[in-house]
């Protein structure tokens, strides 16, 4: 039966039943069981959005609260993954990858290659990425693309609570390295979600809205906000295809040169910095493979080439919003060569 | 039609959440003459693309705008003889639009909805409209579910309750199916019946259902009060190759979009929802063995292992079998050499799912059939 749901209730249900399902899952992280060790509900916070909330009380000892040490724990985490067992990480913000970039990039995403196929890694990185709750520089970014960019990696960023549910489940069961993206502005986003566990291949985007006229390509909460300007559009009289990513690899690379096809105009909308990025990406795969089909220049809508800023009348400047891709859509709907 | 009779076309309430739908592109021209039953127009709800067949005979005087949104129960057309008068058409609509009010959200709030039982250790979900008189059981086929009736539960049910359930395996049911045979699946539908203590019923079964409502029909033919049987397996050996294993294994939009192409004569029907729809029953933990289990017992080598022809021959309740001429899956020519009792309704350009692609005619069929009244 499905029952509408938050994102944040999604992803803790997903956790909840593959633990229930599978003993070799265990939870890792900073405060993930937080009140541990103290009087009454030992796990009275989980987490600091409380995502793992409830947790420690069914699984105890396979919630693990860790040090502040990312370097050692995501280390930890890959290797009870070589070893046998699928640990779910949470590198508390994404903006921390620094200290244990190694762990991910030299390590996890290169074991299955390095041993001829036969290691597997099956370790999943839950992280919170994104701008918009006031977080400053340091607690805001979007650095998918960083993650994207490394082979042997899975890049997972869920825009509703049904993908959310299915895609994590999936990313648990996968045998690769993954890194689960969930933005901060997300986490309350209701909708419909089955209660029975199941899992959403990974390289399939979702058409989210169809139409003829100009092509949105889209990921995380941006998936949102292109949704919102479609549907002032369709006001207008401009139907805009609205493309979910949902993973960025693999990238469903069929889905996105079948809607260039169909519309010939495109909007490549990310919240990242623009360069060598997801959008940069995407408008490179089109210009390569569906030129033909183009009748204007792919518009990108991103970020500004710098730091997230802490001024909130800035911060909001920064982020694409709806009418910033309205306008990015009404100039490539009406250009004409 | 006298001058005097001008018939609303209306648009259709096509299941529960259905509100609007858009009209896509008129069928016919504006002033044609049409026929009862005549596919006018092609309309599209959120879950659904399918065409609104014509409700009278006589010429079409008006027509909403293609593109435009139409609530349930609005205006779509005007039907009426050609020498009615213009400005009667204009004036018919004027004032049908003028007293028209739209369902509101708290009325469709108010409508039955879908239900859980158990039985023997399995929740099997259903929905039941209309009350009273000999109750009508709809069983769908491999893969489908309770909404598979979407065009015909409500007209079913205008003089008696209506049961559609979502097998074992199905739906929202449980994902427990046994052993997956013909038998076991109609066991489960016995102790459904008997659970909602209905001693007998009409039995509609569309497909693998059709096997199952004759498998009944056969091993307690006391409780089934009639058999209608829709583009039934167990009555050939064909069955499209790949299909089973194609619904069973796909796991993406475009291994899925194919296969269920297939099932219709008009592909275009198989709309992304539709699509979306099923991939979301098929991620389920579980449905995809369940399927494999019922599959495996249906065929073997290419070839249909299960037969529902014993069955038949031994039920004596009146028998109704319809099937679509263009059917890709199980071809219309299983419904020959049946008891002479039977009555056999083959649909013109028509694939697997005539309930769906010639509603009226199914209902039409199967209402006469059920009150054992001469099929028109």
């Amino acid at each position: 039966m499905a029952r509408t749901i938050t994102m944040l209730q999604a992803i803790n249900e997903a956790l909840d039943q593959e633990m229930a399902r599978d003993s070799s899952v265990i939870v890792m992280g900073e405060d993930v069981v937080g009140g541990s060790g103290a009087e009454g509900e030992m796990d009275a916070w989980g987490g600091p959005l409380g995502v793992t909330k409830g947790l420690y009380g069914k699984y105890g000892d396979r919630m693990l609260d860790t040090p502040i040490t990312e370097s050692a724990f995501i280390g930890a985490a890959v290797g009870a993954a070589a070893s046998g067992l699928r640990p779910v990480a949470e590198l508390m913000f994404s903006d921390f990858v620094g200290v244990c970039f190694d762990q991910i990039y030299n390590q996890a995403a290169k074991f299955r290659y390095m041993f001829g196929g036969r290691a597997e890694t099956p370790v999943v990185v839950r992280t919170m990425y994104g701008a918009g709750l006031r977080a400053a520089a340091q607690h805001s970014q979007s650095p998918y693309s960083i993650f994207t960019h490394v082979p042997g990696l899975k890049c997972v960023m869920p825009v509703t609570p049904y993908d959310a549910k299915g895609l994590l489940i999936q990313a648990i069961r996968d045998n690769d390295p993954v890194i689960f993206f969930e933005h901060k502005g997300l986490y309350e986003t209701e909708g419909e979600v089955p209660e029975q566990s199941y899992s959403i291949p990974f390289g399939e985007a979702n058409v989210v809205r169809e139409g003829d006229d100009v092509s949105i390509i889209s990921l995380g909460l941006m998936v949102h906000r292109s949704l919102a300007a479609a549907e002032t559009l369709a006001g207008e009289g401009i139907q805009c295809e609205v493309v979910d990513l949902r993973t960025t690899s693999p990238l469903d690379e069929e889905t996105v040169l079948e809607s260039a096809e169909n519309t010939g105009r495109m909007v490549v909308v990310d919240e990242a910095p623009p360069r060598c990025s997801v959008a940069t990406d995407i408008s490179a795969l089109v210009a390569q493979h569906a030129f033909d089909a183009l009748e204007a220049p792919i518009t990108l809508v991103t970020a500004p080439h710098t730091p997230v800023p802490f001024a909130g009348v800035l911060e909001d400047q920064y982020m694409p919003d709806a009418a910033r891709i309205a306008a990015a859509v009404r100039r490539v709907a009406g250009y004409a060569q | 039609m006298s001058a005097s009779d001008l018939r609303a076309l209306v648009m259709p309430k096509w299941g529960l959440t259905m509100t609007e739908a858009v009209v896509v592109k008129w069928l016919v021209d504006e002033g044609a003459d049409v026929e009862l039953g005549a596919e006018l127009v092609d309309v599209e709800t959120e879950k659904i693309l399918s065409a609104v067949e014509s409700p009278a005979s006589g010429a079409l005087r008006w027509r909403a705008a293609e593109g435009s949104t139409i609530p349930v129960g609005g205006l779509l057309g005007v039907i009426a003889d050609a020498d009615v008068p213009d400005d009667a058409i204009v004036g018919f609509a004027a004032t049908f639009e003028a007293e028209f009010t739209p369902e509101t959200e708290a009325v469709a709030g108010d409508e039955p909805s879908p239900q859980q039982v158990e039985v023997n250790g399995r929740s099997l979900r259903y929905l039941k409209l209309g009350e009273g008189g000999e109750p009508v059981v709809l069983v769908h086929g491999f893969g489908g579910d309770l909404n598979n009736w979407l065009f015909n539960h409500e007209a079913l049910s205008a003089q008696r309750a209506v049961y559609a359930l979502d097998l074992p395996g199905h739906g929202e049911s449980s994902t427990n199916v046994g052993d997956g045979t013909v038998a076991t699946l109609a066991q489960a539908v016995a102790d459904f019946m008997d659970a909602l203590e209905l001693p007998a019923a009409h039995l509609v079964g569309h497909s693998l259902g059709g096997a199952i409502a004759a498998e009944l029909a056969g091993t307690a033919p006391d409780q089934v009060r009639s058999l209608s049987l829709i583009a039934s397996v167990g009555l050939g050996g064909e069955l499209l190759a790949g299909f089973l294993d194609g619904f069973v294994t796909a796991r993406r939009r475009r291994q899925i979009k194919p296969v269920l192409e297939a099932l219709f004569a008009d592909p275009a029907l198989v709309t992304r929802r539709l699509v979306n729809d099923v991939l979301q029953y098929k991620r389920l933990d579980g449905v995809e063995d369940a399927l494999g289990a019922i599959a495996r017992n249906l065929v073997s080598d290419g070839q249909q292992t299960v037969s529902i022809r014993e069955c038949l021959a031994t039920y004596p309740g009146p028998t109704l079998v319809i099937w679509g001429a263009a059917d890709q899956i199980v071809p219309a020519s299983h419904a020959g050499g049946l008891p002479e009792r039977t009555h056999v309704e083959v649909i013109e350009a028509v694939g697997h799912m005539p309930m769906m692609e010639a509603s009226m005619r199914v209902n039409q069929v199967l209402g006469a059939h059920v009150q054992e009244l001469p099929i028109p």
